[in-house]
């Protein structure tokens, strides 16, 4: 680990004004001093956010609201999450372990960054950690990798459970910087690698997540999170679908889709969800729209398996909702 | 012929292998390993060889902090880059909080903080502070084992042992935490440390013994 000052601002504004391109914030460190220790990140700054006062987890009129220090375990136990978003919950409790959900932030968990082997290894290219090196990944050890949103630069995958459920459920994120506050769609808060794959999410220098938004929901309360990895617990996934359904007698009359493990950001899929949108409560319209959620993979030599795990992951959720398991 | 006092290499001056060790790794680490000003006087008494503060690019520094570890409070100077097992192991001599891949992903460096199972590896010392530290050291009540330790013994629940301290400490949040209802919610619960002799069976025995001695319904 590379020498740093550690800073502990009591205010968002002073935090922001200590946040300067070579400063990293930290909360639950549950990534940064990982990354700090492989030198992958090498922050001659650390700015101790935990001081701030970003916390509280609300239900209102408008929906949920969770403030960013919230720690991963208490958010997905807190009653008005289970009771009204069983995907953010059941998301959350399928990440990392008790140790990690107990200590790794709600606004850090969305920073994450990926678990990429070449990224990780700075003995390595990887275009992610220094742009214009190059990506091992693409003609190698990729079976982890990413099959949407993929780039001649970049094929890693998004890591975090929760940040599907949060595009899945439109949610936003509120940032704070120095000049001021704004409201992000996640959705579009995450980028795609594109030719810039260091730059993963729209977040300035200084700037920090305050608080997660997502609006109100009704029929939320039928969603689930399916992840499907390599052993049962504390570990990534290699396909993961959020899904929220809404249905009236034998007919969905709305839904929500997005899909983890397979993408280079998390992937929401409105056309998927168009797709089951007035159509009979049937393992065929789900086999039909799921089908949708290949559109546009580019798999690689080792994870190709993904196109059609992503697809029977959708299914596989969509039936359980849909009481059809 | 006798090398001279000042040239002879540490292990030789009548130190200890783990004091010898504890040197080599605060070298090689790069770290500045300071003692506890409690227990060593002042900042000038350091164990390490690497007296000087880390050459720092106009960044970084020492910072006096004070730590409670099962229930004594300590003030120590650390460099920030300090983790709180390596404060543990190697500035409060309590080194059965076990480093194992020290990147979060085995769970031998399980401690409480204020009662909550966290990863001691991946918590800046610093970042400790105010908090309530409780490690396996702390959990026996004078001679008499917690029931979770009892449990462990009485089961088998180890082999090697170098997971235990982590399984131990895991284990008690879990049973506080309510989640040993059954036995794939009591595997799910424990997933976050591993066990590379595969003592697992045992260890879930352990787990549901020591609950239901902790609920008053065994004896």
């Amino acid at each position: 680990m590379r020498p740093f000052t550690y800073e502990l601002p009591s205010g968002v504004s002073e935090a922001a004004n200590l946040g300067r391109p070579d400063s990293a914030f930290i909360a639950g460190g549950t990534t940064i001093v990982d990354l700090m220790k492989l030198e992958v990140v090498k922050p001659s700054r650390v700015v101790d956010i935990n001081a701030l006062s970003m916390r509280g987890i609300e239900m209102s009129t408008d929906g949920l609201r969770i403030g960013a220090l919230e720690k991963m375990s208490d958010t997905a136990l807190h009653p008005e999450v289970v009771a009204n978003y069983p995907v953010i919950s059941e998301a959350l409790l399928k990440s990392a372990s008790a140790q990690i959900r107990n200590m790794a932030s709600i606004g850090g968990n969305l920073l994450q960054r990926t678990r990429c082997g070449y990224f990780r290894d700075v003995n390595t290219p990887c275009n992610k950690r220094e742009p214009g090196s190059g990506c091992p990944a693409i003609d190698g050890e990729n079976r982890m990798h990413a099959i949407l949103g993929t780039s001649s630069s970049c094929v890693a995958t998004h890591p975090s459970d929760l940040a599907v459920a949060l595009v899945a459920l439109d949610a936003s994120v509120r940032l704070q910087s120095a000049s001021g506050e704004r409201l992000v769609k996640l959705d579009d808060f995450y980028l795609v690698p594109d030719t810039t794959p260091h730059r993963e999410n729209q977040l300035l220098p200084g700037e920090l997540i305050t608080e997660i938004r997502v609006p109100r929901l009704a029929w939320a309360t039928r969603s689930t999170y399916l992840k499907i990895r390599d052993r049962e617990s504390y570990e990534f996934s290699l396909a993961s679908a959020a899904v929220a359904l809404d249905v009236n007698g034998d007919q969905i009359q709305d839904a929500r889709v997005a899909v983890g493990g397979v993408g280079t950001k998390p992937w929401n899929l409105p056309k998927v969800r168009e797709a089951l949108t007035g159509k009979p409560l049937a393992q065929e319209t789900f086999a039909a729209a799921a089908k949708l959620a290949g559109d546009g993979a580019v798999p690689l030599k080792r994870n190709a398996f993904k196109v059609d795990l992503v697809q029977r992951t959708i299914i596989r959720a969509l039936m359980t909702l849909g009481g059809l398991a | 012929m006798e090398p001279p006092a000042d040239s002879r290499p540490d292990h030789e001056d009548g130190s200890s292998r783990r004091e010898f060790i504890r040197r080599l790794a605060a070298i090689s680490a790069g770290l500045t390993v300071a003692a506890p000003l409690g227990r060593a006087g002042t900042i000038t008494e350091k164990r390490a060889l690497n007296d000087e503060p880390p050459k720092t690019d106009g960044a970084g520094g020492l910072m006096e902090i004070a730590l409670n570890v099962n229930g004594n409070t300590e003030r120590l100077i650390v460099d920030p880059r300090v983790t709180l097992l390596d404060a543990l192991r190697d500035r409060f001599d309590l080194t059965g909080t076990k480093k194992g891949c020290d990147r979060g992903a085995c769970g031998a460096c399980t401690v409480h903080l204020d009662g909550r199972r966290v990863l001691s590896c991946l918590t800046l010392a610093v970042m400790a502070q105010r908090k309530k530290i409780t490690t396996i050291e702390g959990l026996a009540t004078g001679d008499e084992l917690h029931p979770v330790q009892a449990a462990f013994i009485e089961c088998d629940g180890f082999q090697c042992g170098y997971c235990t301290p982590g399984q131990i400490m895991s284990a008690v949040a879990c049973i506080s935490e309510g989640h040993t209802g059954s036995d794939s919610e009591i595997r799910e619960y424990m997933s976050g440390n591993l066990c590379r002799c595969g003592a697992y069976p045992n260890i879930v025995a352990a787990v549901k013994t020591a609950a239901a001695k902790m609920k008053g319904e065994v004896n």
